[in-house]
């Protein structure tokens, strides 16, 4: 019972990093109808970044803040400088970006850190939570991230008028026009917002699969099956879908399927998802009249 | 009266097709313009041109500023609402987001939730709706609403794209009731894109006779309403 409860509390901590980067997906699918595939290399880079100051004496949480900083505006810059051009390109051309993002970041990473694995510190100590023999601290740690994490995004969507005006430009984006929103900067305002959830996901799962510029390719994949089990454009549905990917993936590993076959199970879920409900949970069902 | 809105020598079109051939009007400040014309002559490519919505060459003259050349949200800040055809609505964000969108370029945040209260005012039944998603109201209610929108950003020059559309006449008589209030007493001038001639004529000061991309008419509303053979020969009553 022990080992059975201890499964699924950790597999909500891998849950909510899986709900964090999934929430980065939606937010740019939510205006752009495009799922950044490059999502996962952005975070892999950001973490990186972080292990620069760590390295270079600085402490963690200010390693984390610059982290942050940085990468909300290198996503920022990203949209503009090579989001932007490809705006009304077809389809094809902009997963073409993605996936040409996806292997620079990577190799860039490789280029500059090398392909050998680094240690990446948890900010979370043994006396920072109660001790109990369920839950590591850094697992205690990335759920409580994870829900500052989401909390500030709802409170930033929902209270703000410059949330307010992000959603306005995602949903329709001629009418946000003619309210004197300016849509370009919105787009880009989540490009940067995404890539600053991306890296806390990243930072978050560094400690537990190590530092490499590979990581984040089976992180992805998790978020990308979350996303779309609970509805590609609900970012509710989102966070909810990661943290059922990260206990069924944990309850699996453990007692049905082993270890190895783990990556499976999102891959499985992402074609069964898109064949019996592409809709997901609580996507939302567009019709139209033909 | 000074004009508030200038054009001159506008065309303007979609892709490669042209729908406006050199177009030349003013709109008067304070008061209310029609511009009228059967399916097909122009009417809301001319609303979109004026604010930037398409393609377009020619010269825009807003409260003496260019706006030819600008962006539809540069535009928008200098005070000219338009009001879509297809009202435009954000339909999963409720009532009051909707009206709250229509402020947010501005910054007199107790004039803003002021005038909040007066929209509901002027429509009582978004009150009723304030927190239910948009998408979910009536045809009539969304198009009040749309109107609302415009009026919070406290524009210079409304621009309304066919406002009856699909609605009850009652609805309509509301409606339009409420133009003129807002015309009147808010001095906030009005350009409006009407299919029902006879309604449009008997709101506005001033009519404008639109047919395939050119003006062919133009002069007080009341005298177009007057003039038997332009009522039978462009607006068919």
């Amino acid at each position: 019972m022990e080992a059975f409860l201890h499964q699924i509390l950790s597999g909500l901590a891998a849950g909510g990093i899986y709900a964090s980067l999934a929430l980065a997906l939606v937010m740019i699918y939510q205006s752009t109808h495009h799922i950044n595939f490059a999502q996962g290399e952005m975070a892999m880079f950001s973490t990186y970044l972080a292990w620069t100051f760590i390295d270079a004496g600085f402490s963690y949480w200010i390693a984390f803040v610059a982290t942050l900083g940085i990468s909300f505006l290198a996503g920022i810059l990203i949209e503009r400088i090579v989001i932007r051009p490809v705006e009304r390109a077809p389809v094809l051309s902009v997963v073409i970006v993605f996936i040409a993002l996806l292997v620079i970041f990577n190799s860039l990473a490789g280029w500059i850190y090398t392909y050998t694995i680094k240690s990446f510190p948890s900010p979370f100590s043994a006396g920072l939570f109660p001790q109990n023999p369920y839950m590591s601290p850094h697992e205690m740690g990335t759920i409580a991230v994870t829900f500052i994490v989401l909390i500030l995004l709802y409170a930033f969507f929902r209270f703000t008028p410059l949330g307010l005006a992000m959603r306005a430009a995602a949903q329709n984006p001629v009418s946000s026009r003619l309210a004197g929103i300016r849509v370009g900067w919105m787009l880009a305002l989540g490009w940067g917002l995404a890539a600053t959830i991306g890296a806390v996901a990243g930072m978050m799962v560094a400690p537990v699969v190590y530092l490499d510029p590979n990581m984040m390719a089976g992180v992805l994949l998790y978020a990308f099956a979350a996303a779309l089990l609970g509805g590609i454009d609900n970012p509710f549905g989102a966070v909810l879908g990661g943290f059922i990917v990260g206990v069924a993936e944990n309850l699996l590993g453990a007692y049905v399927i082993g270890t190895e076959l783990k990556l499976t199970v999102a891959l499985v879920l992402i074609v069964a998802v898109l064949l019996f409900k592409p809709s997901g949970f609580f996507g939302r069902v567009i019709v139209t009249r033909v | 009266m000074a004009a508030l809105l200038e054009v001159t020598d506008l065309h303007a079109g979609y892709g490669p097709t042209n729908v406006l051939s050199g177009i030349a009007f003013n709109v008067e400040e304070g008061g209310i313009t029609a511009l009228l014309g059967a399916n097909g002559a122009g009417k809301t490519t001319t609303l979109r041109a004026v604010c930037g919505m398409i393609r377009r060459r020619g010269s825009v003259t807003f409260a003496g500023e260019r706006i030819d050349g600008r962006a539809t949200e540069d535009i928008v800040r200098l005070g000219l609402a338009h009001v879509p055809d297809g009202r435009g609505t954000f339909v999963q964000l409720t009532t009051e987001e909707n009206l709250r969108i229509g402020a947010l370029t501005r910054r007199d945040r107790k004039a803003v939730a002021a005038d909040m209260d007066r929209m509901y005012g002027y429509f009582p039944r978004l009150r009723e709706r304030g927190s239910q998603q948009a998408g979910t109201l009536s045809g009539g209610e969304q198009q009040m609403l749309a109107i609302a929108r415009a009026l919070m950003l406290r524009p210079k020059l409304l621009v309304l794209d066919e406002p009856s559309f699909g609605l009850a006449p009652l609805v309509v008589q509301d409606i339009f009731r409420i133009m003129r209030t807002v015309n009147r007493e808010e001095k906030v001038s009005i350009l409006l894109v009407e299919q029902n001639a006879r309604l449009a004529l008997e709101l506005a000061d001033q009519a404008l006779l639109l047919e395939t991309g050119k003006v062919v008419l133009g002069g007080p509303a009341a005298q177009i309403r007057d003039d038997e053979t332009v009522r039978r020969a462009y607006l068919g009553y």
